[in-house]
């Protein structure tokens, strides 16, 4: 069977999973990557989410989801039970981003990261000549709206990686509609060029 | 070998009663040596010929064998009879549906109201406190019988989600999905002490005659009516009970300065109290919620709730309400928790909802989409057919 297309930063984060891993989708919204990955690439997969909305939508799919929050749920897993924990465009939104890479880091063997470049030229550019807050297509909610409380740089976030210990296998640079830039992460230009960056984690 | 099964649909056919008498004595978890036992039992659909399409649907305290179709006793719908049919939620054209009356139970299966073959009076009190589990191998044994090696899902809830959740512990390997529903992995002491509550009622009804009453042609209405007063009123919820009823007076206009039933709240508990001693024995009742009372899947293992899963090969799909507060989703979270910990393959949903524990009775959309969503996608990791197109959802 040809496997649908989905969205593109979904496509992205599913083309890193190789077949059959044990996969833990922290975030995992209505489960349509978990679906893809579990019909498309035969992976044991499980979701976590918080709004019982889409747990319940994603359930209704026949996937496995439970409700919960991952700043406090993650902990329940045992360590190394995944091959990949995946946070997908929501580490800015934590309270303790930190202490979450941390735990996706027990949890899986490795964890793919994705989250918007605060460093990105426009944002840059909002502040720098606007004097306002940026509001883009990543960071598309105003200041007083925005769920992101701690937002970062490409940068801020290699920097966290090597302030843990934490390994950089890969790292994506993407456009704001998940479409790999010619260039890496880690590479000088992200900083400035990349909408949002796609990293694969490990501790090993 | 494993003998022929012809189950008949029972919708439009008259209800067939179906009765296993086990061979050999059971050994109840008490030491005791309870003989014979006889389970009464309905089937809905048929086995296929790879039989492994069985639902085992495990019923609730007062409920009983007769999920589907028209019950032979009230005349009514089945009590899930929303859920369980053709071209249903669980579809008995798909699926072998099984269900039994718990051992302990009032109809049919073995209970303190059935006669003791060594004296020839019924059992009363002489009959051995039973539990959870005991029910559960019961049942394991009417499964053997039936020729079936592993279910593709148990699925219950209250005190169904005990049995669902001892099943699941006890027989992993016999079980493909298990589906607790509006239960708890241990009955707490809140509900111990409804229980209570209720058996004091039994028990201080002259009528009872210290569990004697069949002997003597005395029925304790009275006392299980109260009790049944009590233990509905922690079914339902305080939103449901005032959208239902509020201070509205019955077929009155005024308050009558007496202890009649004014309120139609009132009148309603009585009716549900009075309409339930037809249909159930006194002490059945007590046995029944003492096998609840005792049930605790974390004691059993050291304390430890998460051990009871420990490489757990089971699908399990958890579902609460969130106005149940007699089972409330801080239960089913505390399995889930449980089932994380040993990375088990676990769905859980809250169905939000106003009516209380007994929701899950009712015609709850949302409870019905989950519940489908699990058992399609679970069907279909199984090999087992899908639903027919055009079926309704």
């Amino acid at each position: 069977m040809n496997a649908p297309r989905i969205r593109v930063d979904l496509q992205q984060v599913a083309d890193l999973v190789p077949a059959g891993s044990r996969v833990l989708d922290v975030g995992c919204g209505d489960g349509t990557l978990l679906a893809y990955l579990t019909r498309f690439k035969q992976v044991d997969g499980r979701g976590l989410e918080l709004s019982m909305a889409r747990v319940r939508a994603a359930v209704s799919q026949g996937l496995p989801v439970i409700q919960g929050n991952l700043e406090t749920d993650l902990k329940d897993y045992p360590a190394g039970a995944f091959d990949y924990v995946i946070l997908s465009q929501t580490l800015q939104a934590t309270h303790n981003p930190r202490a979450v890479m941390e735990e996706l880091l027990r949890v899986g063997r490795r964890a793919i990261v994705s989250f918007p470049n605060f460093g990105h030229w426009r944002v840059r550019m909002s502040v720098m000549f606007g004097g306002r807050m940026p509001v883009t297509s990543t960071l598309s909610d105003a200041w007083f709206d925005t769920p992101n409380i701690h937002l970062c740089t490409v940068q801020d976030f290699i920097d966290l990686c090597r302030l843990m210990g934490v390994r950089i296998e890969a790292g994506f640079a993407l456009d704001a509609m998940g479409q790999r830039l010619g260039f890496g992460a880690t590479s000088k230009r992200a900083n400035l060029l990349s909408e949002q960056a796609l990293f694969v984690l490990t501790r090993a | 070998m494993a003998p022929e099964i012809a189950p008949q649909p029972v919708h439009g056919a008259a209800v067939q009663d179906l009765r296993l008498t086990l061979e050999n004595p059971l050994v109840l978890q008490s030491g005791v040596t309870l003989s014979p036992v006889t389970l009464a039992y309905q089937t809905y659909g048929a086995l296929n010929a790879e039989r492994s399409n069985c639902v085992l649907v495990c019923h609730a305290l007062t409920g009983d064998q007769y999920v589907a179709g028209t019950h032979p006793v009230s005349g009514k719908r089945g009590w899930w009879d929303d859920l369980v049919g053709p071209g249903k939620v669980i579809d008995t054209n798909r699926f072998f549906v099984v269900c039994a009356n718990v051992l302990g139970g009032c109809m049919g299966s073995t209970g303190p109201k059935e006669v003791d073959p060594a004296t020839g009076q019924p059992w009363g009190l002489h009959f051995p406190v039973i539990t959870i589990r005991d029910m559960v191998q019961a049942q394991a044994k009417l499964i053997d019988h039936l020729g079936v090696d592993k279910l593709f899902c148990v699925i219950g809830g209250s005190m169904g989600a005990m049995q669902v959740l001892e099943w699941a512990n006890r027989h992993p390997e016999r079980v493909f999905a298990a589906v607790p529903i509006a239960g708890s992995y241990r009955h707490s002491a809140q509900n111990i002490a409804f229980h209570e509550v209720g058996r004091q009622a039994i028990m201080a009804d002259p009528e009872w005659a210290h569990g004697n009453y069949l002997e003597e042609g005395r029925t304790p209405k009275r006392g299980l009516a109260v009790a049944r007063m009590a233990a509905h009123i922690t079914y339902l919820s305080e939103v449901a009970l005032h959208r239902k009823f509020g201070r509205r007076l019955q077929d009155r206009e005024a308050l009558t300065y007496g202890f009649d039933a004014d309120f139609q709240v009132e009148s309603y508990l009585r009716h549900q109290g009075y309409t339930f001693v037809d249909r159930f024995d006194a002490n059945s009742y007590l046995y029944i919620t003492r096998a609840m009372d005792y049930f605790d899947l974390a004691q059993e293992n050291d304390g430890v709730l998460s051990q009871a899963f420990t490489g757990t090969p089971v699908r399990y799909c958890l579902i609460s309400f969130s106005s149940d507060w007699l089972f409330p989703t801080e239960e089913s979270r505390a399995i889930v928790r449980a089932l994380n910990a040993v990375a088990a393959n676990v769905s859980f949903v809250e169905v939000e909802s106003d009516k209380g524990h007994d929701a899950f009775l009712l015609d709850e959309p949302e409870f019905h989409q989950t519940l489908q969503g699990f058992i399609d996608g679970t069907a279909e990791i199984r090999g087992l057919p899908g639903r027919a197109k055009g079926a309704r959802p």
